[in-house]
């Protein structure tokens, strides 16, 4: 066979390590099959067993992965009976549509004013995605009420684009008399839902909804190193049921290690006596590993005590983020120092597609069966709430003269 | 050669006599739970006041109304002892809805006053109990962006009654320009809204140029922002110092680079204490007691005043404040009340009673 074909039949066999290249391959040959993939490691890419050129297909060498076993057979007998189908190829598909179509992730902080909410925004996206000016000063004034401000930002990396919306509340806890100054939040967060329900029951409904639900809520508690504030209950309380809150300690640089845990400690235990599930629910856990894993989140590091900072400095020849203070450099992303870098993980690296998906299925899902059950098992707009029917076209009355 | 007549002694004499009679101060600490209040006091006097507190949880504090505790101690140090009062306000600024939640404090402050009052117009004022406030630590969380809404109106309900000396807790959660901003805006948000804090008073003119200049330097680092500790850092430094360990490095409570903590003590404890204590009785109470005089001496201006009975006395008794009274005193008042009435009821009775024989004598006589 020529070389081509050879080569050609070896993409198609899949990612093999070299040891189980069939009998005809030579040594030259393998050779060069392991320096191709040497030069791939970046990227898992999948050979896609399609015409391409011979030139392409060494692009496409795959990476080695531990398979499951299959039996290897020489080639030329049945090759698509008992050999390697490549269904494992969607999610390289999937991961491709989604470069393509990027994804919306909507996050909401709140928390009494000053505790570094948009500080903490921008260090977790490395980039001003909050309304906060690089100033201290602000001259801003506390709000009367608790006002809803949401601002969009297409941030990318590595080719995905990500269309993030932080969600602020100024105004929230900051007044003298705060009660329900949680319902403008409800509300918003509510809205959220009943625009993404409309978009979903209309007739003629566009390719992709866009998404602007609310998919984490990071409520920032006051490291007073006692324990919650009536109003933290209050509030995690009245919203655990309807968007994900994941608690984070605020400013956290001034509580030593013993402090910190024991506060830790104290805050877990009352959530749990007042039953509010903050995110990871753990009756969402799927299968044993997530619970496994989820467990550990849960009761080691949540709430996260987290340090904010967007100002650089010197340490040990390195440029990190951090605070400078007489007695030395709080370093926001070394784990002896605050928790930042576990939260940055949590929420970016591994849990933001969980998040979308249980404000999806779960707590979209009970909104959209509440207003179903409200309106008499119709969708909205069948009848009477919310949208505008489309107008009655004038007909023409029988006048019974 | 002047002659020496000897009263420059006299200092002395009071410094002896007071050292006798010993010294007491009231100090009221006001502000949100979790500001290091506690831990402040404990340092400042080196004391363990608050070994006993129980902290209630969140949902206890749900339905927590403000509480006035106090906790007295005796300091002894050099020969002299202090009776120090410390007034803490625990629910201050818990709760969810804040509204008037400074009323009980300002009617515990007045209330003093009208103990003194009423004990300085009272028959046995040889050892009148000075249970007045004599200064408000007010903590400022270092959280914020300056003073809070809450904290504006609990300072302008208390302004004119007590010493405030404002003060930012856990000062160790700032960087120092952050520090140094945050004192700007709590002065400019305390001269926009016109409340009167405590102000340290100008040093004599004959006092040299580094203590005017340390005293200038104080005065500037109001509000003092203060780190508390009692617990001795040993990190391999010179010396062990009482301070906070964390990870990158140990905040030096007694520094003053690293907070205003020496500051604070030496303005509250070693030089001002007693200027508090007269600014107090001086300015304050005097205040206090002019305006509750004033509402009495106006008719019918206080329904309490011309309801009582002692409003029917002679001009050379002191008119006192109606205070609510327990019941048993106003029955004891109450009584002795009417034994006077019927004291004098008798003295007419027995005036009448000589004139009606006088003139029955006459008539006799006749």
């Amino acid at each position: 066979m020529s070389k081509d074909v050879q080569a050609r039949r070896n993409a198609q066999t899949g990612r093999r390590r070299d040891t189980e290249t069939p009998e005809h391959a030579s040594g030259h040959r393998d050779a060069r099959w392991s320096t191709l993939r040497r030069a791939h490691t970046c990227t898992p890419r999948t050979g896609l067993p399609e015409t391409r050129t011979d030139a392409a297909m060494s692009e496409l060498v795959p990476e080695p992965r531990p398979k499951p076993a299959v039996p290897m057979k020489p080639i030329g007998i049945n090759p698509n009976l008992l050999g390697y189908i490549g269904i494992d190829t969607i999610i390289e598909q999937m991961r491709k549509k989604t470069m393509k179509t990027g994804f919306d992730f909507n996050i909401m902080v709140v928390g009494q004013s000053g505790l570094g909410k948009s500080t903490l925004v921008n260090t977790l996206f490395k980039s001003q995605v909050s309304r906060k000016a690089s100033s201290w000063n602000r001259e801003e004034k506390i709000p009367k009420t608790v006002e809803i401000k949401a601002i969009g930002h297409v941030i990318e990396e590595g080719g995905v684009k990500m269309k993030l919306t932080v969600i602020d509340t100024p105004g929230f806890g900051d007044q003298i008399n705060n009660e329900n100054c949680w319902e403008p939040i409800e509300k918003y967060i509510n809205e959220q839902y009943e625009k993404f329900l409309k978009e979903e029951v209309n007739i003629a409904r566009k390719k992709r909804i866009p998404d602007t639900r609310v998919h984490c809520c990071l409520y920032f508690i006051s490291p007073t190193g006692h324990s919650l504030r009536p109003l933290d209950l209050e509030f995690m309380k009245h919203l655990s049921k309807v968007v994900n809150i994941i608690p984070v300690i605020a400013k956290a640089d001034t509580m030593t290690l013993e402090e910190k845990s024991e506060f830790k400690q104290r805050v877990r235990k009352e959530l749990e006596v007042n039953g509010i599930e903050f995110y990871p629910q753990k009756e969402f856990d799927e299968d044993l590993e997530d619970k496994t894993e989820n467990d550990k989140i849960r009761q080691e590091s949540m709430p996260f005590a987290v340090v904010g900072s967007d100002k650089e400095y010197q340490v040990n020849g390195k440029r990190v983020l951090g605070r400078k203070t007489p007695w030395g450099i709080i370093e926001v992303e070394n784990l002896n120092h605050c928790e930042f870098a576990l939260l940055r993980d949590f929420v970016i690296r591994t849990h933001l597609q969980d998040l979308k998906e249980v404000t999806h299925n779960i707590h979209y899902e009970t909104y959209r069966a509440k207003r179903l059950n409200d309106n008499g098992g119709l969708p909205p707009g069948e009848g009477l709430l919310g949208t505008v029917l489309p107008p009655v076209p004038a007909t023409p009355c029988p006048t019974a003269e | 050669d002047k002659e020496y007549v000897g009263f420059a002694a006299l200092p002395n004499q009071l410094h002896r006599k007071s050292v006798k009679k010993g010294f007491d101060f009231t100090l009221m600490v006001a502000g949100e739970s979790g500001l290091g209040k506690s831990t402040l006091i404990n340092s400042l006097f080196l004391t363990n006041l608050y070994e006993d507190r129980q902290i209630p949880e969140a949902s206890a504090r749900l339905t927590q109304t403000l509480t006035i505790e106090r906790r007295g101690v005796e300091i002894e140090e050099g020969g002299i002892k202090v009776k120090l009062t410390v007034v803490d306000t625990p629910g201050f600024g818990d709760s969810v809805d804040c509204s008037d939640c400074w009323l009980p404090v300002v009617r515990f402050i007045e209330e003093q006053f009208e103990q003194y009052l009423r004990d300085e117009s009272g028959l046995n004022r040889k050892n009148i109990q000075d249970s007045r406030v004599h200064c408000c630590l007010y903590f400022i969380s270092p959280f914020g962006r300056g003073l809070r809404p809450l904290d504006v109106a609990f300072l302008r309900a208390v302004h004119e009654k007590v010493n405030i000396i404002p003060v930012i807790g856990k000062a160790d959660a700032l960087m120092p320009k952050e520090t140094q901003a945050l004192k700007q805006k709590i002065r400019e948000q305390l001269k926009e809204e016109e409340i009167n804090i405590y102000q340290f008073p100008e040093c004599d003119s004959d006092e040299d140029e580094d203590f005017k200049r340390q005293d200038a330097e104080m005065k500037e680092s109001i509000p003092f922002a203060v780190v508390g500790s009692c617990e001795v850092v040993r990190d391999g430094g010179p010396r062990p110092v009482r301070g906070r360990h964390y990870s990158w490095g140990t905040v030096e409570v007694e520094n003053p680079h690293h907070c205003d903590f020496l500051n604070l003590r030496r303005m509250l404890v070693q030089t001002h204490l007693q200027d508090l204590k007269e600014v107090t009785h001086d300015l304050l109470y005097e205040g206090y007691r002019a305006r509750c005089l004033q509402s009495l001496a106006r008719p019918g201006a206080r329904d309490r005043a011309s309801r009582s009975k002692l409003s029917r006395q002679s001009a050379t008794e002191i008119p006192l404040p109606m205070l609510p009274l327990a019941d048993t005193e106003k029955l004891i008042r109450e009584k002795d009340e009417e034994l006077r009435r019927m004291q004098e009821m008798l003295e007419k009775m027995q005036a009448q009673m000589q004139l009606s024989q006088a003139q029955g004598e006459q008539s006799d006589a006749l």
